[in-house]
């Protein structure tokens, strides 16, 4: 504040801010609209393993989320793994409806190129794992990722 | 309305609160991305084409139980061992009858003929192995084939497969290392 005084007074025109409003809004806007808030909130507790040969996950518009694992809410649901899909629970067989979903949501030329990402618990039993890995064979959709998180050392280190 | 002489509102504040709002969304933007362990599915089977014969000496069979106890070819085995016992497995040994036959295959880049091992890795567990061990298994299968895969390239190009930029070279490394994991149907195989 005291520089833009001390500048009126040597008399050399000041910059006209008034435009900068309109420029921080421009900037505004676009992290408001990159911004992709369409977290769903996970129903289940999904801590997903560690692992050091992971990859990351290009395009992430092409990417469908699968959840599995315990209930958060034990006291309703139970503690028994669950499969989340979206933002509700599902069974295995609701997997193929799923996939077809998330296919006819994509655009003609990217359908056959999603991945789903499995984020499941570490602690769940493989069983329901591989029911959904069947499933989703089914369906056809191949291309799998199992999420994890990337370990600080190998494991015989 | 301005000729009223309301006085003007001073916008000069409105910079800040612009800049407020443009870093409370930079803030709560999370940049994460997810990473993961990339596997393709085989694709579904018809039922009347399913075994396909390997010879005992080709598979490395790796069995899960449900107490996530680790058998490599029938014996107990370690998590720990397994990357190394997976690069043993996997490398050449000609004319030895322990470790997988070699066939030669052409390679369309390279113009030649190459001896690469038949050997397959055969991954069972069972429905009641927990994920994070599973995870555990397929990250030291993938460590393996990675290193095999860094070994080659630094071998025929001098730099790690992951720093190789050339498509081609990138698809001659897939090919001189494939990576033939094949996952069984999961069954019981005991261990309560």
């Amino acid at each position: 504040m005291a520089r833009i005084k001390k500048k009126i007074k040597k008399e050399v025109g000041a910059i006209n801010t008034s435009s900068l409003p309109d420029i921080i809004f421009m900037l505004l806007f676009f992290f408001m609209v990159t911004t992709t808030m369409r977290e769903t909130s996970p129903k289940v507790k999904t801590k997903v393993p560690e692992a050091t040969e992971i990859q990351k996950l290009e395009k992430k518009s092409l990417v469908s989320y699968i959840l599995i694992g315990p209930p958060i809410n034990v006291r309703v649901y139970g503690n028994n793994a669950r499969i989340q899909l979206d933002d509700q629970f599902a069974t295995v067989k609701d997997i193929g409806e799923f996939v077809a979903r998330e296919r006819q949501a994509r655009s003609e030329n990217d359908r056959n190129k999603i991945t789903i990402s499995l984020k499941v618990d570490e602690s769940t039993k493989m069983g329901i794992v591989t029911d959904v890995k069947q499933e989703l064979r089914k369906a056809g959709a191949l291309k799998i990722s199992y999420s994890a998180r990337k370990a600080k050392k190998n494991i015989d280190e | 309305m301005s000729k009223r002489a309301v006085p003007e509102i001073n916008a000069g504040s409105m910079a800040d609160i612009a800049f407020l709002l443009l870093i409370f969304f930079l803030v709560t933007t999370t940049m994460d991305v997810d990473t993961g362990i990339i596997r393709k599915l085989p694709p579904p089977v018809e039922n009347n084409q399913e075994n396909v014969d390997v010879k005992e000496r080709n598979v490395m069979k790796i069995l899960v139980n449900s107490r996530d106890q680790l058998l490599i070819n029938g014996e107990r085995g370690d998590i720990r061992m397994l990357k190394d016992k997976v690069k043993d497995f996997m490398a050449l040994h000609p004319n030895n009858p322990k470790y997988p036959e070699i066939k030669e295959k052409y390679i369309e880049e390279l113009g030649k003929k190459v001896p690469l091992s038949k050997g397959v890795i055969s991954l069972k567990n069972d429905r009641g192995t927990s994920y994070g061990m599973y995870i555990k298994v397929q990250n030291e299968l993938a460590r393996a084939f990675n290193e095999m895969k860094d070994e080659k390239s630094l071998q025929l190009y001098g730099v790690k497969y992951n720093q190789l930029v050339d498509e081609k070279k990138i698809k001659i490394i897939n090919k001189l290392v494939p990576v033939p994991i094949s996952e069984a149907e999961p069954e019981n195989v005991g261990g309560e």
